[in-house]
């Protein structure tokens, strides 16, 4: 288990640091995030809809965009110099490489939240200091989930033809159960409600995760095997 | 006879009786009390809905058969019944707003089922973009079925989703069929009609994995 753990931060760091090398796709998706933010600004009539009505709305649709565009580069960068064989006939296990690729994409759809959720709080002036812990909790709890099928679907889409376009249709449907969680519990953060309202919708988010994170784990040989 | 031959009969067979319950359910089935004559439309919305779900569990089960044992014929079997799927997924999307639009007033809700079924939709068109996007056939063999076993896995956490969001938010109170307690004659044009669904449903399988077979084969002879 601890050289599984071992061999899988060896393949985030990896990812990682090339990622804080070059910096573009961090960058790019940093603002993304700022220009989605703002394009929700002018996409709405604030005499018209109260912000705080909108406000889960512009958050998750805004980091479920921003997850989408991260989960693209996944598997990208293994396909110059074929660096995908590479990590393939090295002795790590294919657990461990996608335990590696999850972390990596989780700790970059993170720095891209952490980013975006102080922008949203600025630009909409929501009030979210008493519900902060919560709230990155059940953005934890989303981002898992989103990244958990994401990472698969993008190892399993690499080599096809409009890669990119294939994988926002194929993971779409599959971000709807946690964006519905999040989107419900956020309400009733940004609401004032008790946070055993939302205890339900925690649990669910709980369950998604656990499952397709061991669902992918699975089945992510089967994407990479010849 | 040929598999496409038999697959053909069995299509023709499953029409031909599908008239039959046309003409049951329109001139041998009582009018429902609350609903008139577009309730007619429950006898072939119903049993399409049955049928893509019939689908999407084949394609779903034939997935992790084709993951454990690698054979063709799994995959093959998926692929022709996530297109099936497909067409039936559309008959149920669309005979469902026409009923909806006289009984709930409007064409669509965002309903627990409606939701679900959209979602079916969406899945099959996925699958089948997934595998007109990858040219090698043991590659998308194995792409396709770690989908179709997603998706299969995805379906009930949509439904519990769709499900809470719509019971913590009350929505008007929508008039449903509710179904166990039909009377005894339209239980039977139903019946019926679930029958020549799944006739329907291997009917068009069998001429579709034929067809596989037969594009197979081409390819074999062009290689």
């Amino acid at each position: 288990m601890t050289d599984l753990l071992r061999q899988a931060w060896t393949v985030a760091r990896k990812d990682l640091l090339l990622e804080f090398r070059t910096r573009t796709a961090l960058v790019s998706a940093l603002v993304f995030t700022a220009l989605v933010l703002t394009v929700f600004n002018f996409g709405r009539d604030p005499t018209a809809v109260a912000t705080i009505d909108l406000a889960p709305t512009i958050l998750w649709v805004t980091f479920t965009f921003a997850a989408m565009l991260a989960l693209n580069r996944a598997f990208q960068l293994e396909l110059e110099n074929q660096a995908l064989e590479g990590l393939l006939v090295s002795p790590l296990s294919r657990t461990s490489l996608y335990w590696g690729k999850l972390l990596a994409n989780l700790v970059f759809v993170a720095l891209v939240e952490a980013v975006g959720l102080p922008l949203f709080v600025l630009f909409f002036d929501v009030p979210v200091g008493r519900v902060l812990l919560p709230l990155v909790g059940v953005i934890a709890l989303a981002t898992i989930g989103f990244v958990a099928v994401g990472t698969l679907f993008s190892a399993l889409v690499i080599r096809t033809r409009f890669a990119e376009l294939l994988l926002v249709v194929l993971l779409l449907p599959f971000l709807v159960p946690p964006l519905i969680g999040a989107v419900q519990v956020t309400a009733r953060l940004l609401g004032g409600r008790p946070l055993s309202e939302a205890a339900g919708w925690f649990r669910l988010l709980a369950a998604y995760d656990i499952g397709f994170v061991a669902l992918a784990t699975l089945l992510f040989p089967f994407t990479v095997d010849e | 006879m040929s598999l496409a031959q038999k697959g053909r009969w069995i299509a023709l067979l499953g029409l031909v009786l599908l008239a039959g319950v046309y003409v049951r359910a329109l001139a041998f089935t009582p009018l429902e009390r609350f609903q008139g004559p577009a309730q007619k439309i429950f006898y072939l919305h119903v049993p399409a809905a049955w049928s893509a779900m019939l689908a999407m569990g084949l394609v779903g089960l034939c997935s992790i058969l084709y993951l454990i044992v690698k054979d063709a014929r799994f995959d093959r079997f998926a692929a022709a019944s996530a297109e099936v799927g497909t067409a039936f997924s559309l008959v149920m999307l669309t005979t469902g707003p026409i009923w909806a639009k006289p009984i709930w007033g409007t064409w669509w809700t965002w309903d627990a089922r409606l939701t679900l079924t959209l979602f079916l939709f969406f899945l099959f068109i996925g699958y089948l973009l997934l595998r007109g996007a990858v040219a090698e056939p043991g590659l998308r063999a194995r792409y396709s079925a770690v989908l179709g076993i997603c998706g299969l896995v995805l379906l009930p956490f949509i439904h519990l989703s769709v499900y809470l969001f719509r019971t913590l938010h009350p929505q008007p109170i929508v008039l449903k069929p509710s179904s166990p307690s039909l009377p005894g004659s339209m239980l039977v044009t139903l019946l019926v009609s679930f029958a020549v669904f799944t006739l329907l449903y291997v009917g068009f399988v069998t001429q579709r994995y034929a067809l596989a077979l037969l594009r197979e084969a081409q390819g074999r002879e062009h290689a």
